[in-house]
């Protein structure tokens, strides 16, 4: 395929000591789906907030379009953030503005549109979501599917080169979720946008993605294409694709010695 | 911020939300005084719903305040006063009380209650449904688009207010100093226009500036340290309304007793 948008090298990361990004690499090819998967606590967030430049690693590199965004200042991130758009696993659309105002609000503010054009584009994005009713609603009246795809309607409305997905079919239902996946392949095939989506919702992952990869404890320990994945020799991908109790992905998180932390109570 | 354990760690937790309450402010301050000239225009639409929010709709609660604490303030002294004969000096002396010192500080206290905790509730849960970090990553300031409107419209309303409360309390001291302690009308309005200076009244409306200041900034800033959910959101509430209301009685020590040196 095209050349590589995104490139991440040796991304590291730490919180108070503990290490959550463990040199991280991988690469983004233009107009691809991209899927980072993993279990909780694998560093999936962490990584999606360098991504969008709201972290800054401790070291490593993230380029975009060649230029390494972890060394943009404020004015340059700003102009980087009007590249990109994202959606947010709980929509993150402000409560207090109408489904319309939500939409218009990057179009307000970044361009100088004329207030007619802005209401057409607000038409177009929620058509392409299918929502296009409910423009005078306030998102708290809306479910917890229709927030998310209005929140998609906005961050596809500056017309983004890449698009971030956040858990972008969590704790919908399954014919939202297969809609969400569409949409999602829709856009890359049709309007070349280039997708980012972190989640551990396997099946829309291997169903819409070109490319992957598993995150475990920090690390990238697979990537390829959906196939390659599956076919992936190591055990903790194959755990996690299979969803199996048994492997090397542990439950347990504590540290303790369980007997000691037993015979400690009093 | 988690707060560090023992009593050096707790100076260290203090000295660290003062330098960046600091730096909050002056991010404020930026965006409402310098990047205007810059292309960022100011949001004076958002500013003017925040106005009506802090300021058209704490009308009734203050002028309530300020009629009681004008009633309150002829009565005490008319009490001590009357010991002394000179029962129609208070009307001057509630008069200038007011407009220097009870006015500014009640209007004040009471925004503190009213519109600190409001602000932090609000902008606390948006901290936390992400809304503050969408805007972010839209490329549009959570200061300029959140706090800059919200300072304005205290910084103007508040002193509005005050002078409200200077009219209206004086009002409510007029009714019982008339009716009830028995000062003629006509004496107890000429008493009260020799008594007040301009000065008293503008001391009172730059403290009242200051005042405004601390409550925006305050719980503004304590929305943005929200940590964990629906409880992080009540407890920096709790902690906004009380530090407000500590730093303006702070606040308006120091203001006072420069005031009193100075002027």
């Amino acid at each position: 395929m095209s050349e590589a948008l995104i490139e991440v090298n040796n991304l590291i990361k730490s919180f108070d000591g503990r290490v959550v990004l463990d040199g991280i690499d991988m690469s983004v090819e233009k107009g691809s789906v991209f899927a980072i998967m993993g279990g909780s606590g694998c560093g999936k967030t962490t990584l999606l907030r360098h991504l969008i430049g709201v972290l800054r690693p401790d070291s490593g590199e993230i380029r975009v379009g060649g230029e390494d965004i972890t060394r943009f200042d404020e004015a340059r991130m700003d102009l980087y953030r009007r590249r990109f758009g994202m959606l947010f696993q709980m929509g993150a659309l402000l409560n207090s503005l109408s489904v319309r105002d939500n939409i218009a609000l990057p179009l307000r503010e970044h361009t100088k549109l004329d207030e007619k054009i802005i209401s057409v584009i607000v038409k177009m994005k929620l058509e392409l979501v299918g929502l296009r009713d409910f423009e005078h609603l306030k998102p708290a009246q809306l479910s917890g599917g229709m927030q998310k795809r209005v929140a998609l309607a906005r961050a596809l409305a500056l017309d983004p080169e890449i698009v971030f997905y956040d858990e972008p079919t969590s704790g919908l239902d399954p014919v939202v979720t297969g809609v969400i996946g569409q949409l999602i392949q829709d856009l890359s095939r049709r309007m070349g946008i280039t997708s980012v989506v972190i989640t551990h919702d396997i099946g829309s992952a291997f169903k819409i993605a070109d490319r992957m990869v598993v995150l475990f404890k920090g690390r990238v320990v697979a990537g390829g294409t959906p196939l390659e994945i599956q076919e992936s020799p190591d055990p903790v991908v194959q755990q996690f694709i299979h969803g199996s109790p048994d492997g090397p992905i542990p439950l347990r998180q504590s540290s303790r010695d369980y007997l000691e932390d037993l015979l400690d109570i009093e | 911020m988690s707060e560090p354990g023992g009593p050096q760690g707790k100076v260290v937790f203090f000295l660290r939300h003062i330098t960046s309450i600091s730096c909050f402010f002056k991010e404020t301050l930026r965006w409402a005084l310098v990047k205007p000239f810059q292309g960022k225009p100011l949001r004076f639409r958002a500013a003017v719903v925040q106005m009506d929010e802090v300021g058209v709709k704490s009308i009734p609660i203050v002028a309530l305040v300020s009629f009681v604490i004008g009633i309150i303030l002829v009565l005490q002294t008319a009490y001590q006063l009357e010991k002394f004969g000179a029962i129609n000096y208070a009307a001057s002396l509630a008069s200038v009380a007011l407009t220097r010192e009870m006015a500014p500080l009640l209007t004040a206290i009471v925004l503190a209650g009213r519109v600190s905790a409001a602000f932090t509730a609000e902008l606390g849960t948006m901290l936390v449904t992400e809304e503050i970090l969408a805007l972010e990553v839209m490329a549009i300031s959570p200061i300029a688009y959140l706090v800059v409107p919200r300072f304005i419209a205290m910084i103007v309303m508040l002193p509005c207010l005050t002078v409200l409360a200077d009219l209206i309390g004086m009002i409510g001291g007029y009714v019982v100093g008339t009716c009830a302690v028995g000062i003629r009308s006509q004496l107890y309005i000429q008493n009260t226009i020799d008594a007040l200076l301009m000065k008293d009244i503008l001391s009172g409306l730059a403290k009242s500036v200051v005042f405004a200041g601390i409550i925006a900034m305050v719980g503004c800033y304590m929305a943005f340290v929200v940590r964990g959910g629906a409880e992080g959101v009540g407890r920096s509430t709790m902690i906004s309304v009380v530090t407000s209301l500590i730093s303006i009685i702070l606040a308006d020590c120091l203001f006072t007793a420069i005031f009193y040196l100075f002027l």
